[in-house]
């Protein structure tokens, strides 16, 4: 079981300063949103913590081991974490099957046969067993989209990061994710979650944390922060997003 | 909501479409018309028609051009070969990121500045004359491969570039996916980029093939026996230059397919491009 202790975590892009300190730990089982307007640092933040993108100063740790210790080896990590992208960014050469046995196969040298029959299963576990054949442009987003997801569960990791992974489906497709997300969280998944869906948020977070300026803010539990935010910024974040719609007033 | 296409509609649409083609048509054969009753009207044309297009010569040389045409077509095949190989070794080089690279990287770069800036000519001359005169104990002397490494050389800086172009031009989110599942940078460029990248460089390499085609006439000048060698001899011989525009036919018999399907390719691709925008 998986802690995330995120310390003192700061990146730069250039001179601009992204993440500015960001202190967070994520305890087994913990489900963390993360929001706050476009270009906060969210995305930047999930990917420090599986190492996709370096940072200048803080540390990752998980279990109170270095993202970077070579204990972890070249894919221990990338094992134990997960990755969902908006873009989905499956494969588009490859079959719904080849794009979720890749890792198992090449990156931890599963058997073939076996490999197949676990993705097969879990492609079935997640409604899209007739798809295994298919090539991903000739899936709707959202089944492109639970794909990735399936795609990231096939090396069994024990956290899950999710960017923002129903910002580029058609509304009436985003449903069908935001389940699968349920159903996870209800298995026990370690999930650390940006998303623009207030109410989801809301729903499934165990925590909320609000980002601004690579910082966060403030944070606390969904009902409360969504009900009686304390500070300002964080007001004024969400008034824009009842305003917008996204969220009915809770208040 | 889509509008039912009155039959008025579809007349109009049919006559929309045929007039400009018969127009199009008309004025090809009056512009190629007039040309062709200048040209052959010219008080000088009998004299280049026996020249040029000689019916007898270009009957009488054919053998011998059509047997210079093979080794040209030869040699093209192989020197595809490798430039295919030799180039995506080249790419891949330079896409490999990371210190330890560096020295391929480099090589890579400097690599193509100097074969792309270099006449493929001034190659076959330094490699076909020069290295076979060096007379190195173990090495060929055949004018025919060190001509053809020239080539292979040359062409190869150009192919890498268009490798690059392809690589470049796979999604960025592609290889952050596959190092987040754990492949290594190798990995990623064999299983998730290198793939895409190939299928976007097929009409731009298409063209390169249409070029090699004809430069491997460049080995004629150190005397390997192609079809423009074989057609010169001919000439030498006669002094009539019928034999080259029999080379220039069996060229064209070759290279105009070839175009064809690179533009048709080229539009295919762009119109799959614009649909992904759409
Ligand atoms: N590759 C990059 N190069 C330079 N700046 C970047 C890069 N990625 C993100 N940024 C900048 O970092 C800031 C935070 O970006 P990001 O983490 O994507 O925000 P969010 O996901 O909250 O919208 C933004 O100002 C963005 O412009
Ligand atoms: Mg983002």
């Amino acid at each position: 079981m998986t802690r995330i202790v995120i310390d003192k975590l700061t990146k730069f892009y250039g001179d601009k300063m992204v993440l500015d300190g960001v202190d967070l730990s994520v305890a087994p089982h913990e489900v963390v949103c993360l929001i706050g307007a476009s270009g906060s640092g969210k995305s930047t933040l999930l990917r420090c913590i599986n190492g996709l993108t370096e940072f200048d100063e803080g540390a990752v740790r998980l279990d109170g081991v270095d993202i970077f210790d070579p204990a972890f080896g070249r894919t221990g990590l990338y094992k134990r974490v997960g990755i969902v992208f908006q873009a989905y960014n499956l494969f588009p050469h490859m079959t719904v099957l080849q794009n979720v046995t890749l890792a198992p196969i090449k990156v931890h040298g599963r058997d073939r046969r076996e490999a197949e029959t676990a993705a097969l299963k879990l492609l079935d576990m997640f409604g899209l067993g007739q798809f295994a054949q298919a090539y991903p442009e000739q899936l709707s987003g959202g089944q492109q989209q639970r794909v990735a997801i399936v795609r990231s569960l096939a090396t069994e990791p024990e956290v899950l990061l999710l960017d923002e992974v129903t910002a580029a489906l058609d509304p009436e497709l985003i449903g069908e994710v935001l389940k699968i997300i349920r159903d996870l969280k209800t298995s026990g998944m370690t999930m650390v979650i940006v998303t623009h869906e207030m109410g989801f948020a809301r729903d499934v977070a165990d925590r909320v944390c609000f980002l601004d300026g690579g910082r966060i803010v403030e944070q606390g539990e969904p009902h409360r922060l969504f009900a009686d935010p304390q500070q300002p910024r964080t007001q004024k974040f969400l008034e824009r997003i009842i305003a917008a719609g996204r969220l009915e007033a809770a208040r | 909501m889509t509008r039912r296409p009155g039959k008025g509609r579809r007349q109009i649409a049919l006559k929309d479409r045929l007039l400009p083609v018969l127009i199009s048509l008309a004025s090809v054969i009056l512009v190629f018309g007039v040309v062709g009753y200048f040209v052959t009207s010219a008080p000088q044309w009998p004299r280049i028609q026996l020249q040029f297009f000689s019916l007898e010569a270009i009957i009488e040389s054919f053998p011998a051009v059509a047997k210079g045409f093979l080794v040209s077509m030869q040699i093209w095949v192989i020197s595809l070969v490798c430039i295919g190989i030799w180039a995506l070794v080249l790419a891949i080089f330079r896409a490999m990121g990371g210190p330890w690279f560096a020295p391929l990287r480099v090589f890579a770069i400097l690599y193509v500045d100097l074969f792309r800036g270099l006449p493929a000519l001034l190659l076959v001359l330094l490699f076909g004359f020069g290295i076979p005169a060096l007379n190195l104990p173990g090495l060929p002397t055949s004018g025919m491969f060190w001509g053809g490494v020239a080539l292979i050389l040359s062409y190869s800086a150009y192919a890498t570039e268009v490798y690059r172009s392809g690589i470049e031009a796979v999604h960025e989110g592609q290889n952050m996916a596959a190092k987040a599942l754990g492949l290594s940078q190798w990995q990623t460029l064999r299983y998730a980029i290198l793939p895409q990248a190939l299928r976007n460089v097929v009409p731009a390499m298409l063209n390169l093939v249409v070029a090699l085609q004809k430069d491997v006439a460049l080995l004629s000048v150190i005397g390997v026996r192609d079809a423009v060698r074989e057609a010169q001899i001919y000439t030498a011989r006669t002094f009539n230059y019928s034999s080259l525009v029999a080379a220039a036919i069996l060229f064209l018999l070759a290279t105009i397919p070839l175009a064809r399907l690179t533009d048709h390719l080229q539009r295919r691709d762009r119109e799959r491009r614009l649909q992904g925008v759409l």
